[in-house]
């Protein structure tokens, strides 16, 4: 039987509309929109299918860790539903979405708490830090191997075979067990639980761990720190091409594209 | 100022020359050496590195170190950042400059939980503190919704740059600099991990990284027919397609094609986006364009705040017309 580890993350939910986002400046963060619920960052929910992949062709435990200050149950508890065996929750106020450092001392600690583990799957970056930090963080804390960017892995026996994408195309990269695997979009969009899968997620067993719980406290914070955040400017002034009927505006375009020395 | 404050460099070679995305690397590092008084040194990995260390003194740098062994000369995560780890303890630098390439975003948060701290990944801007001299990165964050400026209050300080923000350096054969070598001995029998084969995916045409001209489409494209269409659009300037993401995902064209945060970063003298909406996520793909035009039946569509020239209708019918356009006014010039 293989253990699985999937850390997923909740985020600000990243195709919330523009509208909606703002940054509180003094806390160098987003301000959190009461209308729009956080999400499981997007690429955590690729690896979480890439584990349920793995778990469709031999038997598996599949578990799923997320760091929060507060964690929303109703969205955490969702990869449950959709296969995932187990839940661990670190929630405590001392951890940070930015602090790459303390999140991925504290998911080793985690990982290491629950015991036995083959496979740990992140996703490449999170939402809101855009980073791709901690799942190497975690690799290099329990001195393991990490793969980054994978399209696709499967697991047989001992060792992993992962397709990482590359520019021009992907590597096959074979590696030993355990190693810690970062998928992207391109590993498969998570499935859609059924009915009966949400009515027994509630049965699974959910563990709440505080940061002491995992021997963590604030000396694993990181010595990044942000000195400001502001929201990003889009200050282009569109000039819309208001020629009568698209025949005259596309030729407008044409004009401008030469004038620009385009051809 | 104290002597031998260095900033390194993590120099990437393609085909024994210099990557472009070490020559932006330089570029920076240059500008970041003269602000702070730092020499200026650069680490390539790999074999034959000798040219390419060449190269790296032509442009500026004052130390060349080479790790050099024919198990390098593949890129391996592994080896690489055992590698890079150990010319870091050997230099001891202030900063460290990585690429926002493959390797780059394996070997900067490697590097950096090494060290016990976390790297600045994706930065468009660096600047030394003129007060505090501790580097300053600016970097997008939620998914470029917002731009955070990055502070590291231990060393190395370690940043990898986005591609196409910096001014690439120029070379001057005349430079002088020295190129050492860094014994590493490793036997690859110890690696964890083993690269079975790196398999190309087939592209034609102009490479979307290079393209002056980029016909980039969307989820309004509505179909690999559609992204047919945006081909010729493109063929006629010469350019490349490229698209968001929701097009990558369906499978109407290749994945290498996504711009975008998570995909290429391109520059182009023109970009021309056709029913895309204008997520942040994927604005941040061509932030460095001449000039942007965008084609949306939706007046409303985030995609006009990012434009230069905007037409407001539905691509089938703009397009064409558009195509027709362009191949007379084309043939004239
Ligand atoms: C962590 C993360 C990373 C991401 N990274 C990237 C990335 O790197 N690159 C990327 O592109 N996306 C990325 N995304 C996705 C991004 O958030 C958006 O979902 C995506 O860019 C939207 O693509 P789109 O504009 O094509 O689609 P939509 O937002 O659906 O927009 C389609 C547009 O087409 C217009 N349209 C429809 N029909 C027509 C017609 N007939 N004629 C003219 N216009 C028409 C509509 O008005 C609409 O504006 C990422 C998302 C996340 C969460
Ligand atoms: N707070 C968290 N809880 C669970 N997983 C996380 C957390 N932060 C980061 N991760 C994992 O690490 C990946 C990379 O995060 P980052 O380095 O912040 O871009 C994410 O995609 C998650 O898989």
């Amino acid at each position: 039987m293989k253990n699985i580890m999937v850390c997923m993350k909740q985020v600000l939910d990243p195709e919330a509309p523009l509208s909606l986002f703002k940054i509180d400046a003094a806390a160098k963060q987003a301000v959190l929109p009461k209308a729009t619920p956080p999400v499981l960052s997007p690429f955590d929910e690729n690896a979480l299918e890439a584990a349920l992949k793995i778990k469709d062709t031999q038997p598996a435990t599949v578990s799923v860790i997320s760091l929060g200050k507060k964690l929303v149950r109703t969205v955490v508890k969702a990869p449950l539903a959709a296969g995932a065996d187990q839940l661990f929750l670190l929630e405590d106020e001392i951890f940070s979405d930015f602090d790459s450092c303390l999140t991925a001392a504290s998911l080793a600690a985690a990982i290491r708490k629950i015991g036995a583990f083959d496979l740990i799957l992140c996703g490449i970056q999170a939402a809101d830090t855009n980073a791709g930090q901690v799942g190497t963080g975690i690799a290099c804390l329990l001195g393991i191997p990490c793969i980054t960017c994978a399209r696709k892995v499967e697991l047989n026996g001992d060792r992993i075979r992962v397709e990482k994408i590359m520019p021009d195309g992907f590597d096959v990269i074979d590696s030993a067990l355990p190693a810690v695997v970062t998928t992207s979009y391109e590993a498969g969009t998570l499935r859609e639980p059924g009915v009966e899968a949400f009515m027994s997620a509630n049965k699974k067993p959910l563990t709440v761990w505080n940061a002491q719980q995992i021997g963590m406290d604030k000396s694993r914070s990181g010595p990044a720190a942000f000195l400001k955040m502001e929201q990003t400017a889009h200050n282009i002034k569109c000039e819309m091409l208001e020629g009568a009927g698209p025949a005259e505006q596309t030729l407008q375009l044409v004009g401008k594209m030469k004038d620009a020395g385009v051809f | 100022m104290t002597e031998n404050k260095t900033i390194l460099v993590f120099g990437e070679t393609t085909g024994g020359r210099l990557s472009p995305s070490t020559y932006e690397l330089l570029g920076a590092g240059r500008s970041l050496a003269k602000a702070s008084g730092h020499e200026l040194a650069a680490v390539l990995i790999g074999s034959e590195l000798q040219p390419a260390a060449q190269e790296a003194v032509s442009l500026g740098v004052d130390l060349v170190y080479r790790v050099e062994n024919s198990s390098l000369k593949d890129y391996s995560a592994e080896l690489y950042l055992a590698a890079l780890e150990k010319a870091v303890i050997h230099t001891g630098p202030e900063i460290v400059l990585l690429s926002q390439t493959a390797a780059g975003k394996d070997l900067a948060p490697g590097l950096a939980f090494r060290f016990n701290t976390s790297a600045a990944m994706d930065c468009t801007a660096l600047e030394i503190d003129p007060a505090s001299r501790r580097l300053l990165m600016t970097r997008p964050v939620y998914g470029g919704n917002a731009q955070a400026v990055q502070v590291c209050s231990t060393n190395p300080q370690i940043a990898a740059l986005r591609r196409k923000s910096f001014v690439p350096a120029s070379p001057e054969s005349s430079r002088q600099g020295k190129v050492v070598q860094i014994d590493y001995a490793f036997s690859p029998e110890d690696c964890k991990t083993r690269l079975v084969e790196h398999r190309v995916e087939p592209a034609t045409g102009v490479k979307l990284e290079d393209a002056r001209v980029v016909v980039a489409g969307g989820r309004g494209i509505g179909s690999a027919e559609g992204f047919k269409q945006l081909e010729e659009l493109a063929g006629i300037l010469n350019g490349a397609v490229g698209a968001t993401r929701p097009p990558c995902d369906r499978g109407w064209i290749a994945d290498t094609r996504q711009i975008g945060l998570t995909g290429k970063i391109v520059s182009p003298d023109l970009y021309l986006a056709i029913g895309i909406s204008g997520a942040s996520q994927h604005l941040s793909g061509f932030s460095g364009a001449k000039m942007v035009v965008a084609i949306n039946k939706d007046p409303e569509a985030n995609i006009f705040r990012a434009a230069h020239y905007g037409i407001k209708g539905d691509w089938k019918i703009v397009a064409p017309l558009l195509s027709a356009a362009l191949k007379k006014a084309v043939n004239k010039t």
